[in-house]
């Protein structure tokens, strides 16, 4: 057996994540629709009192975001699994994290990047000032892909099971708590006016921490998970 | 190489020795724990003077705080029995680690009640975003993120080793979510209400805590015992030991 070169093999894979995802653009429209819905509801259950509104709308947003990706979290693998092309990749010569990691991109260009894309809107729904987006935006593009990393872990360790909708939630609780403290602490500083540097970077920190370390530790989750 | 662990250790790994080693020292741990606990209920409730400022409210630290420190001992536990199962694959570690897990849930649960009890007398509120009352929440959520991985495969073993997996990557998040929380609560410092601060406590105080510190690890070994026990049993429904007990015990 040949053995293809390593970024070969990595454009394959994502290709082909990308290629699957596009004949089914609809379902790249439910977390979005599912976004939008959830926050054209908050006016509604707070009352549209625009005050109040501005200051709930950096949390609100990026807890809009996050209950979207975990909504699409839980179908990452799952074709893969069902069609056995998974089993294939962990048999395949290229190292597994790599390959993971590469439908871990694809995963987050098709459900996070839709969903930073119409982030602004759902800001401006909220009410938060213009002068605010990039700085919102910068905390989203930084912790989205740590999100899609985490999500991955878990849901390579249900790969094996039936059920697993709620279960990753409950998974996914305790590893995303840094996560919206931080980023959710860039917004709100940046709203008091104060310096929101230093969030930010730690989000950058933790996010150089877990490209590194989620692929491998998705990697033994999916070995442990297949191993019947 | 290893001459100085004694082979008796060893031999504990095996699920049949573990299984009448477990069974003979259950209740000793049981009478153990209930004894200490009882001596240090006495002490903390009756023998120990009221606080100054708490009057008797504070009494409820004698279950409280013994509790938060099993909470964390007992996921450190787990974590170390799920290292094991992962890297050497012992039957045994997987067991332990996986019937820790509702043990350790229980007494966080036990802090986060008793803590709130606390809270509505001492600060007028049930609940609040403490940063250590944060964290006990976080990890209750891990714990039932363990178990409830643990029961959703068919497979138990497969099970456990998925678990066990998910409980490492827990203990890593420990201390980050303890650190960020911090961070968090001091970010948008408000009227927080403080925990008692690292006050010198009188020693009419401190030895009931410590008894019933005892107290609670001797509760736990007795319940873990049980536990292993049972687990073992199942795990090994196919083994020959295990029809012998069944025979014998039927008989009995």
């Amino acid at each position: 057996m040949s053995r293809a070169p390593l970024s070969r093999a990595c454009a394959a894979v994502l290709r082909r994540d990308l290629t699957l995802a596009w004949r089914r653009r609809g379902d790249i429209a439910m977390p979005v629709l599912y976004a939008l819905i959830v926050t054209t509801l908050f006016p509604f259950a707070l009352g549209p009192d625009n005050a109040l509104l501005q200051r709930i709308a950096g949390g609100a947003v990026l807890v809009t975001v996050l209950l979207a990706m975990l909504l699409a979290l839980d179908g990452m693998f799952r074709s893969d699994i069902e069609d056995g092309s998974l089993e294939q990749l962990v048999l395949a010569p290229q190292p597994l994290a790599l390959m993971l990691g590469m439908k871990i991109l694809a995963h987050w260009l098709t459900t996070a990047l839709p969903l930073i894309v119409i982030a602004p809107v759902l800001a401006s729904m909220l009410q938060l000032p213009a002068a605010i987006m990039p700085v919102m935006l910068l905390a989203l593009v930084l912790s989205t892909p740590m999100l899609s990393l985490l999500g991955a872990v878990l849901v390579a360790l249900t790969a094996g099971t039936r059920r697993s909708g709620m279960l990753l939630a409950l998974m996914l609780l305790p590893l995303c708590v840094p996560v919206v403290i931080f980023a959710a602490g860039a917004i709100s500083a940046a709203q008091q006016g104060l310096p929101w540097v230093a969030p930010i970077a730690w989000l950058g920190a933790a996010l150089a921490l877990t490209l590194v370390l989620a692929p491998l530790a998705c990697a033994v989750a999916l070995r442990i998970a297949l191993d019947a | 190489m290893s001459s100085w662990i004694p082979l008796w250790l060893h031999r504990l790994g095996s699920p049949p020795t573990f299984y009448r080693f477990a069974g003979a020292l259950r209740p000793w741990m049981l009478a153990l724990a209930l004894l200490l606990g009882a001596i240090a209920l006495y002490g903390g409730l009756v023998l120990a003077p009221p606080d100054y400022q708490q009057g008797d409210d504070y009494r409820i630290i004698f279950v409280h705080v013994p509790s938060a420190w099993m909470a964390l001992f007992i996921y450190a536990v787990m974590a170390v029995a799920s290292f094991i199962a992962l890297v050497w694959r012992i039957k045994l570690a997987e067991v332990v680690a996986m019937e820790s897990a509702p043990i350790g849930a229980a007494f966080t649960l036990i802090t986060l009640v008793t803590g709130s009890l606390w809270g509505i007398r001492m600060w007028g509120t049930w609940w609040t975003w403490d940063a250590r009352l944060t964290s006990e929440l976080v990890l209750l959520f891990l714990y039932l993120g363990v178990l409830g991985l643990y029961h959703a495969f068919e497979d138990r073993r497969q099970g456990a080793r998925a678990a066990a997996f998910l409980a490492l990557i827990g203990i890593i998040n420990v201390p980050i979510v303890h650190f960020s929380v911090n961070w968090w609560n001091t970010l948008h410092q408000g009227s927080t209400v403080r925990l008692l601060g690292p006050s010198s406590m009188s020693d009419a105080m401190i030895w009931p805590l410590l008894t019933m510190m005892v107290a609670t690890k001797c509760y736990y070994l007795a319940s873990l015992f049980a536990r292993a026990r049972t687990d073992l049993l199942a795990l090994e429904s196919g083994k020959e030991w295990v029809r012998q007990i069944a025979i014998t015990e039927g008989r009995a």
